[in-house]
């Protein structure tokens, strides 16, 4: 057994080929991680109904119920795709900050479009990060600091650094910084 | 052991190229740098997926750009699909076909055949950029086999 307890993330992404991407990204930071399709799925495995809180339909004994605050599975971060149908992940971030047992829960958003508006509504909701796909290790690497703070209102939400410039077919890039990466 | 020595640098060098020629960009690297011991068929499993995705992708744009009357929402949503998942894998092009083809998309208020037209060729474009690259991955794919099966390792990217 690991001396330290191990994070537990939730990933929420309609894509099988980022849930892969992402899953293996958060495991190669020894992270414990769940990935799921849809946000609905992600309250589900939260314990919650997208309805009703702190009724969950899955039966679990929680031995430390003292608060009220009732979580089926213990979740220290969740991270979602922003463009998924039917539930985006502005949507399961408002729900999640609605309810009383997971509103602690840090939240970070992705999405592969590039837009100011969007990145600021996430924030202003309660996005702790706001990453642009393809998430990378370095985006992976920040995760740390709000994962050991716990929700630290103190903690200037970031955008990680990639040209906030109007989309169009780039020319091939020549070199790009991604920080220091260790080479296998 | 000169056999497996030609075929890394033959890998390394047709890498390059594929980097030069803008098929592949750095999130390509990226996928690689995660695969290791403990996962040692990472980027072939990624990009298998890649595959699969792709063909499922370009057979609904097909479909939904031969209905009576164009849904070019549904239309975008699919590119919309196509361009994030060649982004994840570093299928820079294909990604580049992509965006071209979505800005269509958004501008398709304007009546007339026009925008059908643009559309059609545009998926002509991405079906084409798509299996370029899918060639020049499988070519790949079948270098790290002929390295490994040699008893060679795979070089360091």
């Amino acid at each position: 057994m690991a001396a330290e307890a191990q994070f537990h993330v939730l990933a929420v992404d309609d894509s099988l080929i980022d849930r892969k991407l992402i899953e293996r990204l958060l495991k190669t930071s020894s992270y414990q991680v769940t990935a799921v399709d849809s946000g609905s799925k992600a309250l589900e495995f939260l314990g919650i109904h997208e309805d009703e809180e702190n009724e969950a339909s899955i039966a679990s004994v929680s031995p430390n119920d003292d608060d009220d605050h009732h979580q089926d599975v213990d979740i220290s971060l969740i991270i979602t795709d922003y463009c998924m149908p039917e539930m985006t992940g502005y949507d399961l971030l408002r729900k999640i900050k609605e309810s009383k047992s997971l509103k602690d829960i840090p939240v970070v958003i992705m999405s592969s479009d590039n837009i100011p508006s969007r990145i600021n509504r996430c924030l202003e909701e309660g996005a702790e990060e706001f990453f642009l796909k393809p998430v990378q290790v370095s985006d992976v690497n920040k995760l740390k600091s709000h994962l050991l703070k716990g929700k630290a209102k103190e903690s200037q939400p970031n955008i990680n650094k990639r040209n906030i410039m109007e989309e169009k077919p780039s020319p091939d890039r020549t070199t790009t910084n991604y920080g220091g990466l260790e080479m296998v | 052991m000169d056999g497996v020595v030609q075929l890394q640098k033959q890998l390394v060098d047709y890498i390059a190229s594929l980097f030069h020629e803008g098929f592949l960009d750095e999130q390509f690297n990226q996928l690689q740098q995660l695969q290791d011991e403990s996962n040692p068929d990472f980027v072939v499993e990624v990009v298998s997926l890649f595959f699969e995705d792709s063909e499922r992708l370009l057979n609904e744009l097909a479909k939904a750009l031969e209905q009576e009357t164009i849904d070019f929402r549904k239309v975008d949503a699919h590119v919309h699909q196509f361009k994030g998942s060649s982004s994840s894998i570093g299928a820079h092009r294909v990604q580049n076909v992509c965006i071209t083809f979505r800005n269509y998309c958004e501008e398709q208020n304007v009546e007339g055949v026009e925008p059908w037209h643009r559309c059609l060729k545009c998926l002509q474009q991405v079906k084409h950029e798509y299996s370029l690259v899918r060639n020049k991955l499988e070519t790949l794919f079948q270098l790290e086999k002929q390295i490994i099966a040699a008893g060679g390792s795979l070089p360091a990217t």
